[in-house]
């Protein structure tokens, strides 16, 4: 293998494995811009996983895996908006039960599907939908065209989405009101923006772009179930600490993505790279494999702990993010 | 279509929380074009009753008449749709949002795309209002009168023909307050029929047409405003006679308590907010200072209590420095500080904690072992409540759910139970009504009496004046000079606030702020 391949290969797969991310981020900010703290994003995608996969696979068809995972995790996010918005239910707590209730649902379906359970294989549209899209011309920049203009659908859908959320926060009307909801809802709500209804559709609108990104993880994964482990497999947690990296700003959340995809797949091309050019990085080899794995997470919590101390005035964070509207509060 | 006599009709109107009565059996009319008072008390009903025709609450039973007919509001929404904008005393604006998109928030005409063309719109609306805004300023950039001109205009902007004002004077100075007025007064030119909330009862006679005034949540009269003087509102706002004069007992003075001496103290920008300021504060006299906002006197107040540190000069209480103690060490001293900032929640007590709790703040320390002594705070609230006669429901209320009058009560009644010597306080009756501001007055008055050496930082030139023994005047943090009360006048002290009269070195043999008898040791006096 010589070298270049390998760059343009870990870089390729920067991209392609971290792409989830993106679609979980995304769908936290919709949310969080809402003024509400959803933390069942991993349960969300986990749901939006394993019923996006059964139906893709059942149908044969990419657009019905897509529609499918996005309404399984809408309502997860219907369930959380039914608590939290008209119950008045403590928002941590209820996202906390989301993720225990989601993964428990993906375990419980998965494994009940037992010797059911459908091969990726076998849905050949599926497979086709997922492969790498060229995009004709640009394909053949060097290195970055295969890195940006070689990947599958499902890739630039979720680049498109995030344009389309930034698009829709700070260049519409809803957008605004939607903004003005997260930061004072007694102040939208004295000008006639109904909080509740905004807050129902963000929620699950939101939910389910998060469901998107786990029907990808299912056919990254090639929709090969284990009872051990989800596909997810805390990308949900790293999405919602991506929310506060990207300052609530969907397009600053691709180039998150990127940075922390780069530690995620610096553990599987660690070795290639040391190989590649020995003299350089041949130390990464030395580098024990647990601290591979535990990078991500740590940059996680080193980037929260940065971005505390960030002042007021720059902050994307809604004013009444976690907080509860009750008009009638003295 | 013939013109309706009264915009709003009010009538029989009942609203509850819980078990506590808010509004019971109101009426209230408003005619086209005039500008009515209501007046009460705190807690005596009139932002619930406010907030009924700004659909945040629906009344309980009774009916609302809005140009003769009569009106359902179930909503804010429905409330801007029949005409009605209220500028609530708690402003509803978006802090990261620009002037422009506080207004456009609510804008029913553009279309889903937002343009830059919004800024000049709201630019030109405002100007054709009357108004001069920077459409693109962010609202947390905004000074207080800003922001309430800002609510103004938004409400003019979605065509509101009734407007509510609720205590938009609290947060001004009196120049702003006049400019206000004068708003105001061209707005029911025009033909907008004008609510305006209010304790201040110079204001009232100032603006109104007529008065409608509330106690305890029930309707005792409307008057016209012509017909009528501040002794009788007094009257029947507080349903008694009130003596409207400030007592100024005289007592034994003791040598000076704490001292200051050329006290330089820099702000959050950097710059100095207190410079080279000297005083002194004997036991039993309280010693006012007066100066425009934003003078030094927040920073002063935190010196003092240990929250800021000091750029150079000495702070000596009772002979004892105590430049650079801990908050706990001068508490412990028996200096107590009260300040009650502009949104009267922020400093001292914790919103969400009962009564109980925030007495237990103070002094959970005192309590041997592991736990705190909740009977003991129970006792000390129950007795602020009765000392103090504050209105709560019980010891265990939430701070936050009393009116602004109970909270300040509260805050200052645990300060005095800790028996300070020297109590600092700084707009203790901000935003009070009469009742409540006397209930101060007298609560200092008789810590005088003890003993106790007071630094009050007030607003209000007569009552200052009224109340305490000397004036000290700020200007740009330097000391103007130090009056005695019942020497001066309102129109010296003007001209030493901005600045036009220095009386800091009148007397060549005693230099202001320092006392005669100073308790300073004569090789420390040296040093400084």
């Amino acid at each position: 293998m010589d070298t270049m391949n390998v760059i343009t290969l870990f870089l390729f797969n920067i991209v392609l494995c971290n792409i989830p991310l993106l679609y979980g981020t995304v769908g936290e900010i919709l949310t969080e811009k809402a003024g509400s703290l959803n933390l069942g994003v991993e349960g969300t995608m986990a749901v939006g996983a394993i019923f996006g996969y059964l139906a893709g696979c059942a149908a044969n068809s990419l657009g019905v895996g897509l529609l499918v995972s996005f309404l399984a995790a809408g309502l997860c996010g219907l369930l959380f908006a039914l608590l939290t918005v008209t119950f008045q239910a403590n928002q941590n707590v209820t996202g906390l039960t989301i993720t225990t209730f989601g993964l428990g649902l993906y375990f419980f379906v998965g494994k009940g599907m037992g010797e059911n359970w459908p091969a990726m294989t076998g849905a050949s549209s599926l497979v086709k939908g997922f492969a790498t899209l060229e995009i004709p011309g640009l394909f053949s920049i060097p290195v970055l065209g295969k890195v940006i203009f070689g990947q599958n659908a499902l890739v630039y859908l979720g680049i498109l989405v995030a344009a389309a959320v930034w698009w829709y926060l700070n260049c519409t009307k809803t957008g605004l009101r939607l903004r003005a909801v997260g930061e004072n809802p007694g102040a939208a709500d004295s000008v006639g923006v109904n909080i509740v209804l905004y807050k129902y559709i963000h929620l699950v609108a939101g939910s389910g772009i998060m469901g998107l990104g786990g029907f990808y993880m299912a056919l990254y994964m090639s929709g090969s179930f284990e009872g051990s482990n989800c596909w997810i497999n805390g990308y949900g947690w790293i999405a919602i600490a991506l929310v506060i990296f990207a300052n609530w700003n969907p397009l600053l959340s691709i180039l998150g993505t990127l940075v922390f995809g780069f530690f995620n797949t610096l553990k599987i091309y660690a070795g290639a790279l040391a190989m590649a050019f020995p003299g350089a990085l041949g130390w990464l080899n030395n580098v024990p494999s647990q601290l591979y794995k535990a990078l991500p997470f740590l940059i996680t919590a080193i980037v929260l702990v940065a971005s505390s101390v960030r002042a007021r005035e720059g902050s994307g964070q809604p004013a009444a993010l976690g907080l509860n509207y009750f008009r009638e509060e003295r | 279509m013939e013109k309706q006599q009264y915009a709003i009709e009010m009538r029989g109107i009942t609203k509850t929380f819980g078990s506590v009565i808010a509004n019971k059996n109101v009426e209230l009319n408003l005619r086209q074009g005039e500008i009515l008072a209501l007046l009460g008390e705190n807690g005596s009903g009139k932002t619930t009753l406010m907030n009924m025709l700004s659909g945040i609450y629906k009344p309980d039973s009774g009916t609302v008449l809005v140009n003769g007919a009569p009106a359902a509001i179930h909503s804010p929404e429905d409330s801007k749709k029949l005409g009605i904008g209220m500028v609530h005393q708690h402003f509803k604006l978006v802090d990261v949002f620009s002037a422009a998109d506080n207004i456009w928030l609510g804008d029913e005409k553009s279309g889903p795309v937002l343009h830059k063309d919004r800024y000049r719109i709201i630019g030109e609306m405002a100007r054709k209002f009357g108004f001069e805004i920077d459409p693109k300023k962010k609202v947390y950039n905004m000074a207080v009168s800003e922001k309430q001109t800002l609510e103004i205009i938004k409400v003019l902007y979605y065509g509101a023909r009734i407007i509510i004002l609720d205590e938009p004077t609290a947060v001004l100075t009196v120049q702003e307050t006049q400019k206000l007025f004068d708003v105001l007064r061209r707005m029911k030119a025009e033909g907008h029929a004008i609510i305006i909330i209010t304790h201040k009862l110079n204001e009232v006679l100032e603006i109104s047409d007529r008065v409608t005034i509330l106690r305890k949540g029930e309707y005792v009269g409307t008057v016209d405003t012509s017909a009528t003087n501040e002794q009788e509102l007094t009257e029947y706002m507080v349903g008694r006679k009130v003596d409207l004069n400030i007592a100024r007992p005289q007592v034994e003075t003791t040598r000076p308590l704490l001292e200051i001496r050329d006290l330089t103290i820099q702000n959050d920008e950097g710059a100095a907010a207190i410079d080279r300021v000297s005083f002194y504060i004997r036991g039993g006299e309280i010693l006012g200072v007066a100066g425009i906002a934003g003078c030094g006197q927040k920073e002063l107040c935190e010196a003092i209590a240990g929250l800021r540190p000091i750029q150079s000069g000495q702070m000596i209480h009772k002979g004892d420095n105590i430049v650079g103690l801990s908050p706990k060490a001068i508490l412990e001293k028996g200096i107590s500080m009260s300040f009650i900032p502009e949104d009267r929640l922020g400093m001292g007590l914790a919103p969400s904690l009962s009564i109980t709790d925030n007495m237990l703040l103070k002094n959970y320390r005192e309590a041997p072992g592991l736990f705190v002594d909740r009977k003991a705070g129970r006792a000390a609230a129950e007795q602020v409540i009765r000392d103090l006669e504050v209105v709560t429901p019980s010891t265990e209320t939430p701070v936050r759910r009393l009116s602004g009058g109970n909270v300040q009560k509260v805050l200052l009644g645990r300060e005095i139970k800790a028996g300070p010597n020297v109590i600092i306080t700084a707009y203790p009756v901000r935003g009070l009504d009469i009742n409540s501001s006397y209930a101060i007055y007298d609560i200092l008055n008789r810590q005088k009496q003890d003993g106790v050496g007071i630094l009050f930082v007030g607003e209000d030139l007569d009552v200052m004046m009224a109340l305490c023994d000397k004036i000290m005047v700020l200007c740009h943090g330097k000391v103007m000079g130090v009056v005695h009360a019942h020497k001066t006048s309102k129109e010296e002290l003007g001209l030493m606030m901005t600045g036009a009269l220095d009386l800091s070195s009148k007397y060549e043999d005693k230099p202001a702020g320092i006392a005669r008898d100073s308790r300073f040791r004569e090789g420390k006096e040296e040093e400084g």
